[in-house]
């Protein structure tokens, strides 16, 4: 048997259902990552033949104020939103992981807000909520207080899209949830016997022991920030506006890559925006290992 | 709340009616918690039947005066084309995402979960890597890549992605679903002369429906919520999507139409609902297999 004969034996039919699978790593992934380095490295506006123009685009980055803004508003996004929106998952899982019941019902309550949450008619409701005779203001004037418009305030308006974003700590409470429940129950029955309270028990048995779920949420957490979109876009009609308070990095990428169709400047954003999520993630890799705790 | 073992033994009606308040301190919280959150969604609802004057000064859930003008005027749409022709869309590019993203997905899964070739460790990390790829590195060349194929305005970029298995996630959640079913299963398939493929067919695919229901919710619901594709390919009206054509009515509109944009929003959010409701089992299954098992 020939040597590709012999090959074919032995791996033909694994490489066959493999097939679309290769077809799509190699012309949707590997061959566009490439394209897009080389982009990355030219002027290139989709209508003219790409001229090489070093690290032009990756210089200018730093001098463009917009894209410091971008990358301003997007690190308070990430630093902000993870945090809080991963205390509050942990917090309701915990209190929903006590055995009062009705646990099927709640997780559902607050799990849909996730579901929604990233569709354009959630993106719609937030703009009304937020903007001058919005829903918060109207509750505010029910109580005598007096509500600017949230939205076209520079200094608020990013906050309106991290509330938005905490409020879909559901899908990262289901997660939690699910961990807390492979906690032996053993470890709290000999710990309320040592006389430990709640408080306690929580950050002796609970915390250390979910550290692997905590991990994981923060890792897919801290991707998702870094690439949201859609509410920045709906909410400011896809200016990033007011000011560029919400100028998320994903919407000036787009703006400069498919509205402006700067295709090279837009790849080098690209390509920051994936070294800055790998290093994001390598810091969280790196620091794991002091406060992750594997079961052995 | 601290409860010693001396008076746990006494276990008297005291300290079981502390707990049962505490139960229910702890119950009213998390509704309390809960109205609050569902509030701006029931909130919508309530208001997409409202006349517009009282969405505007009304935080009450109950529409004082009742009206399905807000959906006529809604549904109408946008410079001719009805939210019908919207939802006809997406539904067609969701419907095709899913059959894709099973085919492929399911075929790459069990290649890597049961079958022996060269260099599969290899593939397989590169499909993990791809599961942490921002997409926006591989967006550029595609897009000029379809625009070069002509199929800008087209539905291909969105559905043909799928036929390749371009979502690591749904690969992943499938390799570690096949790995669970016992080798032994297989062989005797084999003895009993099924082929690599009639296995596939006969066997693995019957046993993994659960995760191909996983698999087409998910596609499902992110296909619907997809805003940023829908953006990049379509620009023309009769090809609008739902988030589309939201977007449109939004800047068309404007603020002053909040109505009718609060009932297209509504009915936009129910087949995600359906699904929700009927499916809930597997979606949390889902999202908890990436959490856990991984």
């Amino acid at each position: 048997m020939g040597k590709f004969k012999l090959f074919w034996k032995n791996n033909g039919i694994g490489y066959l259902f493999l097939t679309p699978w290769l077809i799509g790593i190699l012309t949707l992934t590997a061959i566009p990552m490439g394209a897009s380095l080389y982009f990355s490295f030219t002027s290139y506006d989709m209508f003219n033949a790409p001229t090489w123009v070093g690290l032009d685009n990756y210089l200018s980055l730093f001098s463009d104020a917009k894209w410091l803004q971008s990358v301003k508003v997007t690190l308070i996004y990430v630093l902000l939103g993870v945090p809080f929106q991963l205390a509050f998952a942990l917090f309701i899982a915990v209190i929903l992981n006590k055995g009062i019941g009705g646990l099927r019902v709640y997780r559902a309550v607050y799990y849909v807000p996730s579901l929604f949450g990233g569709s354009v008619a959630i993106a719609i409701l937030w703009r009304q909520i937020f903007g001058g005779n919005g829903l918060v203001n109207n509750i505010l004037g029910k109580f005598g207080f007096e509500g600017i418009n949230w939205i076209s305030t520079p200094d608020t308006a990013l906050y309106t899209l991290i509330i938005l974003m905490i409020w879909q700590f559901g899908a990262s409470m289901v997660i939690f949830l699910a961990g807390l429940k492979q906690v032996p129950v053993e470890l709290y029955e000999s710990a309320k016997i040592d006389g430990a309270g709640s408080l306690k028990q929580f950050f002796q048995i609970t915390l250390p022991l979910i550290t692997p779920v905590v991990f994981f949420n923060l890792v897919m957490g801290i991707i998702g920030a870094f690439q949201a979109f859609t509410p920045a876009y709906i909410v400011s009609g896809g200016t990033g506006g007011p000011l560029n308070s919400t100028l998320f990095y994903t919407l000036y990428l787009y703006q400069k890559g498919f509205t402006q169709f700067a295709m090279g400047y837009a790849s080098a954003m690209a390509w920051i925006l994936l070294i800055v999520i790998a290093f994001a993630t390598a810091i969280v890799f790196a620091t794991s290992k002091k406060w992750v705790y594997y079961q052995g | 709340m601290e409860t010693s073992s001396k008076e746990m033994v006494k276990t008297n009606s005291r300290s079981k009616q502390k707990r049962e308040i505490k139960k229910l301190a702890i119950h009213s919280f998390v509704i309390a918690l809960g109205i609050v959150m569902l509030y701006p969604l029931i909130w919508m609802v309530s208001s997409s039947f409202k006349q517009p004057a009282e969405i505007f000064n009304s935080v009450s859930f109950f529409p004082s005066d009742w009206t399905l003008e807000n959906y006529t005027q809604g549904w109408a749409g946008v410079s001719g084309y009805t939210f019908g022709l919207f939802f006809g869309n997406t539904l067609l590019i969701v419907v095709l995402a899913i059959i894709g993203n099973v085919i492929a997905c399911s075929m790459a899964a069990y290649a890597f979960a049961k079958l022996d070739f060269k260099f599969k460790p290899i593939f397989f990390t590169l499909m993990l890597m791809t599961l942490m790829l921002p997409f926006h590195v591989t967006v550029i060349p595609q897009y000029i890549m379809f625009n070069y194929l002509d199929w800008i305005n087209t539905y291909y970029p969105l559905i043909l992605p799928k036929f390749f298995a371009v979502e690591g996630f749904f690969v992943f959640l499938m390799v570690q679903f096949i790995r669970g079913i016992p080798n032994e299963l297989v062989q005797a398939a084999e003895i009993d002369g099924c082929g690599r493929i009639k296995t596939y067919w006969y066997l693995i695919l019957p046993l993994s429906v659960p995760a191909l229901v996983t698999t087409m919710i998910f596609t499902f619901i992110w296909t619907w919520n997809d805003f940023f594709g829908q953006l990049l390919y379509i620009s023309d009206l009769k090809l609008y999507t739902v988030a589309l054509g939201l977007r449109m009515f939004l800047d068309s509109a404007g603020e002053s139409a909040w109505g009718p944009m609060f009932a297209m929003s509504t009915l936009s959010l129910i087949p995600l609902f359906g699904v929700f409701i009927f499916f809930q089992k597997y979606l949390i299954e889902g999202i908890t297999t990436g959490g856990l098992k991984g």
